[in-house]
């Protein structure tokens, strides 16, 4: 079981309020993931969640049960942290029994459960190894088999992926996926990249400036973004903001569009621009457009067998039931 | 250093250095082996020619000999204790955020550049005085009879006045280690249901472990050396002659050159020994 419920949460330090009043609720069993940009108030949010921050204002309640002025160990959370906080005076084995061997669980049991977590994690080849001796991918997983042997109501990820290189991200992106399958258990990830979130989240919560934008499965953030602000963070390359006149004729102060939902064509688009940088990346092509009237650049995905390069003129036409429409203050319309 | 040329270069400007330190080092060493192999005696016939081994047989079966390595001993082990395990309480307290941080941790610094001269004749006169001293005072005012501290407890005194010197480095060197010492691992610690103490034993004590070998290292080489808080406390008497108090008695009192030499260089001995046998647990922790 591990339902979170945060009612009414603030959090200041000092004179500084990082997070306004905050409702959320996440079920048992979701994997919820926290983005927003450097300083939105995320990570602050998982640090109050797991207990290592005093909340200023309100209640949390995990299972149904107030937890706001229970200490980190007894709320029956686990936390992997970014710097993976691995002991580095103890072998792996070692530092996966730790919470066991604080929680007083008798020897037995605690190899059980450590060769338990190993197996799952495949960590058995360096198991009498030191932290200082692991690879960043290999600290990770002990850092997750630390989590895993308490098994806790809930997992808490800050940003766990941001100190690994590229490829062994998706790879671990994947892992982390399918031990949320395997074991079922509520997870709440940290991240400020928006690709890790839409992999894998169940649900994403979009902060800015610690205030909760849009709470939502990964394609309804894509399909409906409530704002300009969640419209521009959530996909990849950004969507394209348009205001003036050609928002105007759509009745809206802004509209957005993907990038993936211009096509190009032959002439007669209904815009037109020269192409600056092309990105080929084979499978598609990302031409940045400039001279288009209707924004410094405009973002445009293409196939990836076309020949327009610097300098060429484009011609686009927008699909026309992909245009969002946003007010003068930014929130969506219809 | 990558090429032949650099590398002689390098060797040449290092050279003037390295040959002063050795200099420096060779000269006072080979004399005093010279010394202690004669008989030496400046106010009477001053150097009298070869003596074999007769200085170094000497000074160990002397009577004064093993009860001023045991006090040696005693009071460096005395001092690495009290300062070691009120060092690392010390760092912990500094380290905690709180008003007049920057004064504090100078004020916690100060005693370290008092003269070890002065601060033992500070000691002596103002606090261990047992008719004008402040625990004289403190004693009469809890109707005890005041203690001779220097006279009735003197190793101890000794003991503590170098310890209140030494406090300070231990302390700046364990403040520096635990202020290294990553907050998430204690975090972690914390969400893994450690207790404070508990946290204290399993996380910061080892992160601190290489810090306290070099503090160990470093007190022991100078505390094997301290004279100046014997010299002007207690002279050597009741029971606080050391080696080096030992050696410094045999030249300087006994006028025997021979035999103070013989007996430094038993004290180089002992050094290197110490030296080894802590450089051995050093590197042992600089490994992992």
């Amino acid at each position: 079981m591990g339902q979170i419920e945060l009612k009414q949460v603030t959090k200041s330090f000092g004179d500084v309020q990082v997070i306004p009043p905050l409702d959320l609720t996440i079920k048992d069993g979701e994997f919820t993931v926290f983005v927003g940009p450097s300083g939105c108030g995320k990570s602050t949010l998982l640090r109050l969640i797991a207990g290592l921050e005093d909340i200023t204002t309100g209640h949390i309640e995990i299972d149904g049960q107030d937890a706001t002025d229970v200490v980190p160990a007894r709320r029956g959370l686990a936390m992997v942290f970014q710097s993976y906080a691995l002991y580095p005076h103890m072998t792996v084995r070692k530092n996966i029994a730790f919470p066991l061997k604080m929680a007083k669980m008798d020897q037995a049991e605690i190899d059980r459960r450590v060769d338990a977590a190993a197996q799952v994690l495949n960590l058995a080849d360096y198991i009498d190894r030191r932290p200082g001796q692991l690879s960043g991918g290999q600290r990770q997983r002990v850092a997750i088999g630390r989590a895993i042997v308490r098994e806790p109501a809930a997992f808490l990820f800050d940003e766990p992926l941001s100190n690994l290189d590229a490829a062994l991200r998706v790879g671990m992106r994947m892992e982390i996926s399918e031990l949320h399958k395997k074991l079922a258990t509520t997870m709440i990830y940290v991240t400020h990249d928006q690709v890790e979130a839409m992999t894998m989240a169940d649900k994403i919560v979009v902060l800015q400036a610690g205030v909760i934008e849009q709470v939502g499965s990964p394609l309804e953030l894509y399909r409906t973004p409530r704002n300009t602000f969640v419209a521009g963070f959530i996909g990849s390359p950004k969507m394209n903001l348009i205001t003036g006149e050609e928002a105007a004729k759509h009745d809206a102060h802004t509209i957005g569009i993907r990038p993936e939902h211009i096509d190009v064509v032959e002439s007669e688009g209904t815009w037109q621009g020269t192409v600056g940088v092309a990105e080929h990346l084979g499978s598609d092509t990302f031409f940045h457009i400039h001279n288009t009237g209707l924004a410094d650049t405009l973002t445009v995905r293409a196939i990836g067998d076309i020949s327009l390069t610097h300098g060429d003129t484009i011609h686009l036409s927008p699909r026309a039931d992909e245009i969002h429409r946003f007010d003068a203050a930014g929130l969506r319309i219809g | 250093m990558a090429t032949k040329a650099s590398r002689s270069a390098a060797r040449l400007m290092m050279a003037p250095a390295v040959i002063l330190l050795l200099g420096w080092m060779l000269v006072p060493l080979t004399m005093t082996l010279w010394f202690s192999f004669r008989t030496y005696l400046p106010l009477r016939g001053g150097d009298q020619g070869w003596t074999g081994f007769d200085n170094y047989v000497r000074f160990v079966t002397s009577s004064s000999f093993w009860p001023a390595v045991s006090t040696t001993l005693i009071i460096v082990t005395g001092v690495l204790a009290i300062t070691i395990a009120l060092g690392v309480l010390l760092a912990i307290l500094l380290d905690q955020p709180m008003w007049g941080q920057g004064v504090v941790r100078i004020l916690v610094i100060a005693p370290f550049f008092v003269m070890p001269t002065v601060s033992a004749l500070v000691w002596k006169n103002i606090f261990m005085d047992p008719t004008n001293g402040l625990f004289a005072h403190l004693w009469r005012f809890f109707g005890a009879d005041p203690v001779s501290w220097l006279s009735n407890a003197a190793t101890p005194s000794i003991i503590l006045i170098v310890s209140w010197q030494w406090l300070p480095f231990a302390t700046l060197i364990l403040l520096t280690a635990i202020q290294s010492l990553d907050s998430e691992q204690l975090e972690a610690a914390e969400m893994d249901g450690a207790s404070p103490l508990a946290r204290f034993f399993y996380i910061t004590l080892p992160h601190l472990s290489r810090a306290i070998t070099i503090v160990l290292l470093i007190q022991t080489i100078f505390l094997l050396a301290i004279f100046a808080e014997i010299f002007v406390t207690t002279g050597g008497a009741f029971g606080t002659r050391t080696l080096s108090y030992l050696i410094f008695q045999r030249v300087l009192e006994s006028q025997n050159i021979g035999l103070g030499s013989a007996g430094g260089v038993y004290a180089i001995i002992l050094a290197n020994i110490v030296a080894i046998f802590l450089m051995r647990i050093v590197g042992k922790n600089l490994d992992t």
